[in-house]
């Protein structure tokens, strides 16, 4: 598993398996920022790439916070995850920009060859599909984002090339 | 001697291959023995030739693009090297290419010619200078300085930016804050991403100078997570801005402290509203505050907070350098200045177009932009991001101002032009408009929350051929209830795009449903 999660940039969704001394350090080193709860939540979910339901009541301590508070704050972000991503997160974008330019089509076309809904994760645990409303690439739509990596103008060809090169250890 | 080739690492030349371009070059450089030097400058925003590289020639930098790492054997074959033409994706020294010369360029003179991260090349082009003048001014005179330039809050509202800041002066506290709005969720936007990515020093050479403006020793800019270079590009930007002393506690030896922090942004479209963003950098919910009191009275933990978007604090270096009478001097009515508009979705030439406030919709589209990417006709133009209004044709010849846009009954926003040909089903971007409202509400105030999702559903009904007439009342009705009930601008303007659909489009609501049509 930390071989695997060594191979990755911290931007992917693999982490270190779950681990409660490990959270708690990560909480105490942020811990004496201002607003600290967000660089928290992301330092947990990119270590262990989710926010496991055991880091509540360890940042409600460190916080003084309730723990509602504290899983109110984790549900509200899109970011942050209540469990494993899959092995390669295909991050789409589904905004007007991307609409534009045959967006719909590649969202279809991707849903498919994924076998995979808007947010949820392939059972095989291969591919977690993540709806993003904008990545900035507006000038050259459609636009996506796998492993942490940009592509823009992707059509349905060019996506499977782009998962031919990453299932091919290319990227 | 070697030559120097920019090859930009702003994250659209990334998404287009511009790490293989690099890739590409060293590799060939070493089998020839060539000795290159590679400096990663911004984008100039001419998305369409990305990844446009540049060559360092006695005439000046010759510009070459679309290019692709297959591309790099045959280019230094025909001497890319000494800028030679010939070659299909020559195309020139930048300065003379007519996207870029027609343009006005004030806050965006650098971004894409300079290596974003070196601090020297961005004094070698003015930067700083505007710092360097503000240390000299009483707080008043640089308060009054931004209020004479007319600069108005590029975010969105135009808020007149003077103002706030003489607010956030004349309030009384020990802890005083300026907050970057930096996340920048419009489609149809990438002005600030280019600005981080390309220039970030102009960013915080904004940001401290408001600091001295206000009295505020402190700054957070809030990012988009959807942003992760230039987040990373900030960070390393704050750093160097630290080591060479224009932040810390001693800014350019005038005895006045400013520290500055990027934050990350956790994927929530409503924390780019200015009091959902407070809530989030305090490591709250997202949730709208409502207003009053103003953040400039009680903003970031309770204090007094400047909370502006990146493009107008990137403005504020040229007028303190340049004066406000030089800025003042561009632009229409009470828009003054320039503008970085976006030219972005079904366009041929789409890219980052600064001009002063004026031109019109329809010259941006052509002028610029050269029509649909797609070659069909043009049917429809969203303004502002998915809270703007959709435009027909015959509206292309309003200005691009705030008050010309607002009696159009639409909003300049951020500057963001979406363009879409005849291929596009309007009432398919009226319900997108309701959906995205309810999957990014706040949940604060009903009239979004619960609003959006009837507003899917009426709208569902209409497409269905559902009592369509009864139905579109009831969508205007509930449009209404929304624009004046709603907390903020997320339930308060999703009704522009929806209404401006119905108004401008409605061919598209009243086709026969497919029940009806079989029947």
């Amino acid at each position: 598993m930390s071989g695997i999660a060594a191979a990755r940039s911290p931007s992917q969704s693999a982490g270190n398996p779950w681990n409660e001394d490990a959270a708690r350090g990560i909480v105490q080193e942020h811990r004496n920022l201002d607003g600290a709860m967000l660089p928290i939540l992301h330092a947990l979910n990119d270590h262990f790439g989710y926010v496991d339901a055991g880091a509540v009541p360890i940042i409600a301590d460190e916080l003084n916070l309730s723990r509602a508070e504290v899983h109110g704050v984790i549900s509200f972000y899109h970011d942050f995850r209540k469990e494993p991503a899959g092995r390669h997160v295909v991050k789409v974008c589904r905004a007007e920009a991307c609409q534009s330019m045959d967006g719909r089509k590649l969202e279809e076309h991707i849903r498919q060859r994924l076998k995979t809904e808007f947010g949820a994760t392939s059972p095989d645990h291969v591919y977690t599909l993540d709806a993003v409303y904008c990545l900035g690439l507006c000038a050259c739509s459609p636009a996506i984002m796998v492993d942490g990596e940009l592509h823009a103008r992707v059509s349905p060809a060019r996506f499977d090339q782009i998962m031919a090169d990453v299932a091919g250890g290319k990227r | 001697m070697s030559t120097r080739i920019y090859v930009p690492n702003d994250s659209a030349a990334l998404a287009l291959g511009a790490e293989r371009v690099v890739r590409a070059l060293r590799a060939e450089a070493t089998a020839r023995g060539l000795e290159i030097e590679i400096v990663r400058n911004g984008s100039r925003g001419l998305f369409w030739l990305e990844p446009m590289i540049e060559v360092a020639t006695e005439q000046g930098r010759i510009a070459y693009g679309p290019v692709a790492a297959e591309d790099v054997a045959g280019l230094l074959d025909a001497g890319l090297l000494i800028g030679q033409a010939g070659h299909r994706l020559h195309l020139g020294r930048p300065e003379e290419m007519d996207y870029l010369k027609k343009q006005e360029r004030l806050t965006f003179a650098r971004c894409g010619i300079i290596d974003p991260l070196s601090l020297a090349d961005y004094e070698a082009y003015d930067g700083y200078r505007g710092l360097r003048r503000a240390v000299t001014m009483t707080p008043e005179a640089i308060v009054e300085e931004v209020t004479q330039s007319g600069l108005r809050g590029r975010g969105g509202a135009g808020f007149p930016t003077g103002i706030k800041w003489k607010t956030v002066l004349g309030a009384q506290a020990t802890q005083k804050y300026i907050v970057c709005n930096a996340d920048e969720g419009d489609s149809g936007t990438f002005a600030d991403r280019m600005i981080m990515e390309g220039d970030p020093f102009l960013l915080i050479e904004g940001m401290t100078i408001a600091g001295m403006a206000v009295g505020a020793s402190r700054g957070f800019i809030y990012v988009r997570s959807e942003y992760p270079d230039a987040f990373r590009r900030l960070q390393d930007a704050i750093v160097a801005a630290n080591r060479a002393g224009f932040l810390g506690p001693d800014i350019l030896r005038s005895g006045r402290a400013f520290n500055l922090e990027a934050r990350m942004g956790a994927g929530a479209y409503i924390c780019g509203e200015e009091t959902s963003l407070l809530e989030s950098l305090e490591g709250k919910r997202g949730m709208v505050r409502a207003k009053p009191p103003l953040p400039a009275l009680r903003g970031l933990f309770g204090q007094p907070t400047v909370i502006n978007n990146v493009l107008s604090l990137a403005a504020v270096p040229t007028i303190l350098d340049k004066g406000a009478a030089f800025y003042q001097n561009y632009g229409m009515g009470r828009s003054r200045g320039t503008m970085p508009l976006q030219l972005a979705g079904n366009v041929k030439f789409g890219g980052l177009v600064e001009k002063a406030f004026g031109i019109t919709l329809r010259e941006a589209i052509y002028d610029f932009g050269g029509g649909t990417a797609s070659g069909r006709p043009l049917r429809a133009v969203q303004v502002g991001g998915p809270l703007g209004a959709y435009f027909p044709d015959a509206l292309l010849d309003t200005p691009l101002d705030y008050e010309a846009m607002a009696a159009a009954k639409g909003m300049l926003g951020h500057g963001g032009i979406v363009v879409f040909d005849d291929s596009v089903d309007m009432s398919l971007q009226a319900r997108f408009a309701m959906e995205f409202c309810a999957i990014e509400s706040c949940g604060k105030c009903t009239p979004c929350r619960i609003g959006s999702t009837r507003g899917v559903e009426v709208i569902d009904r209409i497409r269905d051929g559902i009592e369509p007439e009864k139905n579109k009342v009831l969508l205007a009705d509930l449009c209404d209830t929304m624009l004046d009930g709603s907390l903020c601008a997320l339930g308060g303007l999703t009704p522009f795009p929806v209404q401006s659909a119905v108004r401008h489009f409605p061919e598209d609501f009243n086709r026969p449903s497919a029940k009806a049509a079989a029947e």
